[in-house]
């Protein structure tokens, strides 16, 4: 019963949706189409089988590969050790797997993943978990810049601070800083939600078509065409149910949160200008 | 994209050459064109370390003439030296075409520096009571171990591959810049100037010398300016992040600080860890890690933030 009253809340949040009017966007972001994605190549895992890697001595792609081979044998749940903050660590993971991280990241770190629950004990450089489509990343100290840059789904979670640029582009999926972010943070976001604890820097929101930002702190001014909205209830239940989720809590409470959206004044998105129409067409 | 790293020790001495050597090095990947290293040893009552090269690196592959050219040049640096009155306490010869010395001088630097650099092809790197900058074409591997800087005691060093995008591959382009004729103060820097014609421009009519058409020089010529009319060095920092366009994150050190500052979009990286002992900062983790295996906090400093610390 708990489970039919969540989605019943998604869906009145708008969650499953909300599209946008462009074309492209219709045809190839569809919520429905996502639900039945599925990957054939996709390793049968089994969570109990528990593997380790050393990642000391081996450089990053080394790092992948044993990651894929390991999951082909079977392997669900994978720690790597001393990742040494080395580039590129996780990614192209296309399918269900718990994979922890004893340390850091470097740049690009769990992108273009679609299914994995991932955690970083440490930190995660600039780009992390770019592209997501679904599973979890979450870390346990800070982030770079461009956090969660285009994500599409999925949980993204940073429990300290976040560069600049966190979920720039972003078209889906939740992506929650349990500290600060930096400038043009939501710059351009499509879609998604995107939880800010602390304080957000300058243009927040810039340009965003669509999509949903709360920040608990201070934010330090809003980008062209983003604007307050009101907090509901549902937006409160929604927060405090995701922070629960990872051990996280709005330090003034949801509802003292600021909720920014589109002021949809720019939205010409996939709207061609007449003359242009004419060379197209 | 090149690469920048600075680190400086909190009240000792380490063997700052060895470890920027390991840090840049594990940035080879975002600039392989050059290296430089701009490294703060201990200070010797009333003697500066002149650092300059007569050549280019490049110009010792070509013609016969080049190993006389080299040593014409050489002697009539000697020569202007001696007529300034400066005493050549120790020479060094770095490369075939990179000389260090230990001079002895009380006079205007601004004149030594702009009489020495009058010869034909010769370039002053740094003058400092504890800088010492050496830059060449190569890794930083290859340039450490060129110029022997393996074993470099000191408190604090920036350092910077090179990946040339707006001006040639010679050691004139390369990182850092001496903040000229100001001693012991030197830049590395990451990113583009857009506003860098005219700002040059500007400094020129000040009087100021421009020994190449980089755009990171003039950083430290705009600092030095700013120091010149009197600013502190975080105030000239803090000034340069409004009057400066383009994006940038740059790495500047003195006789006893270390300082970065970074744009107003927050658009070329830079990671840091500090704590009471150290400060280490870099374009990448990764070269953080090559002095600090075990598990660090590291943070990215802010847009628009400038931070300085003292040795």
């Amino acid at each position: 019963m708990a489970e039919l009253e969540q989605d019943h809340e998604s869906y009145e949040l708008g969650m499953h949706t909300e599209q946008l009017s462009g074309r492209t966007q219709q045809v190839f972001f569809s919520a429905e189409e996502s639900d039945h994605l599925v990957y054939p190549w996709a390793p049968q895992v089994d969570f109990e089988k528990t593997a380790e890697i050393d990642a000391n001595s081996l450089d990053q792609r080394a790092v992948n590969q044993e990651i894929s081979r390991l999951m082909n044998e079977g392997v669900g749940t994978i720690t790597v050790r001393n990742p040494g903050a080395k580039h590129s660590l996780g990614v192209g993971i296309l399918s269900r797997l718990n994979l922890h991280f004893d340390g850091s990241l470097g740049y690009f770190g769990c992108g273009l993943l679609d299914g994995p629950n991932v955690t970083v004990s440490g930190r995660v450089g600039w780009s992390c978990a770019e592209n997501m489509m679904a599973g979890t990343v979450v870390i346990e100290k800070n982030g770079g810049s461009t956090f969660g840059a285009a994500i599409r789904g999925g949980d993204l979670v940073c429990k300290g601070d976040v560069g600049s640029r966190t979920g720039i582009d972003q078209k889906g999926g939740t992506i929650i800083v349990g500290g600060r972010t930096g400038a043009f943070s939501g710059f351009m976001m499509q879609r998604g939600r995107m939880v800010v604890l602390g304080d957000a820097g300058k243009n927040l929101g810039d340009s965003m078509y669509d999509g949903t930002i709360y920040v608990g702190g201070e934010i330090a001014d809003l980008g062209v065409d983003a604007v307050e909205a009101e907090m509901t209830d549902l937006d409160c239940h929604w927060i405090e149910r995701k922070l629960s989720q990872y051990g996280l809590e709005a330090p003034k409470g949801a509802k003292n949160m600021k909720k920014i959206v589109s002021g949809k004044q720019l939205w010409n998105y996939d709207n061609l200008e007449p003359a242009e129409k004419k060379l197209v067409l | 994209m090149c690469g920048i790293a600075g680190l400086i020790h909190r009240g000792k001495s380490s063997n700052v050459g060895r470890e920027l050597t390991a840090m840049l090095q594990s940035l080879k990947h975002r600039g392989p064109d050059s290296t430089g290293f701009a490294l703060y040893g201990s200070p010797k009552s009333g003697e500066h370390v002149l650092r300059f090269k007569v050549a280019e690196q490049e110009d010792m592959r070509h013609g016969f003439q080049i190993q006389h050219l080299v040593k014409e040049r050489r002697a009539e640096v000697d020569r202007r030296l001696d007529e300034l009155g400066a005493t050549r306490v120790a020479v060094e010869d770095a490369t075939d075409y990179a000389f260090r010395y230990s001079i002895s001088y009380d006079g205007d630097m601004k004149k030594l520096a702009d009489y020495v650099e009058d010869v034909e092809g010769a370039e002053i790197l740094s003058i400092g009571n504890t800088l010492e900058l050496i830059k060449d074409l190569g890794d930083a591997g290859q340039v450490s171990s060129q110029y022997g800087l393996g074993e470099f005691g000191g408190t604090h060093a920036i350092g910077h591959t090179r990946m040339a995008t707006e001006s040639d591959v010679d050691i004139r382009s390369a990182h850092p810049y001496w903040a000229y004729p100001f001693n012991d103060i030197s830049v590395v820097h990451n990113g583009q100037l857009t506003n860098y014609w005219g700002s040059r421009r500007e400094m020129e009519r000040r009087g100021h010398r421009f020994m190449s058409n980089c755009d990171s020089e003039l950083i430290a010529v705009y600092l030095a300016d700013r120091m010149e009319r009197g600013d502190s060095l975080e105030e000239s920092m803090h000034r340069s992040v409004g009057e400066l366009d383009g994006v940038f994150t740059y790495v500047v050190a003195t006789a006893d600080k270390l300082g970065m500052a970074k744009d107003v979009m927050a658009a070329k990286p830079m990671v840091l860890y500090e704590s009471d002992e150290f400060v280490a900062l870099a374009s990448e983790e990764v070269a953080i890690r090559s002095v600090f295996p075990h598990e660090i906090d590291t943070y990215d400093p802010y847009e628009g933030e400038v931070m300085v610390w003292q040795s």
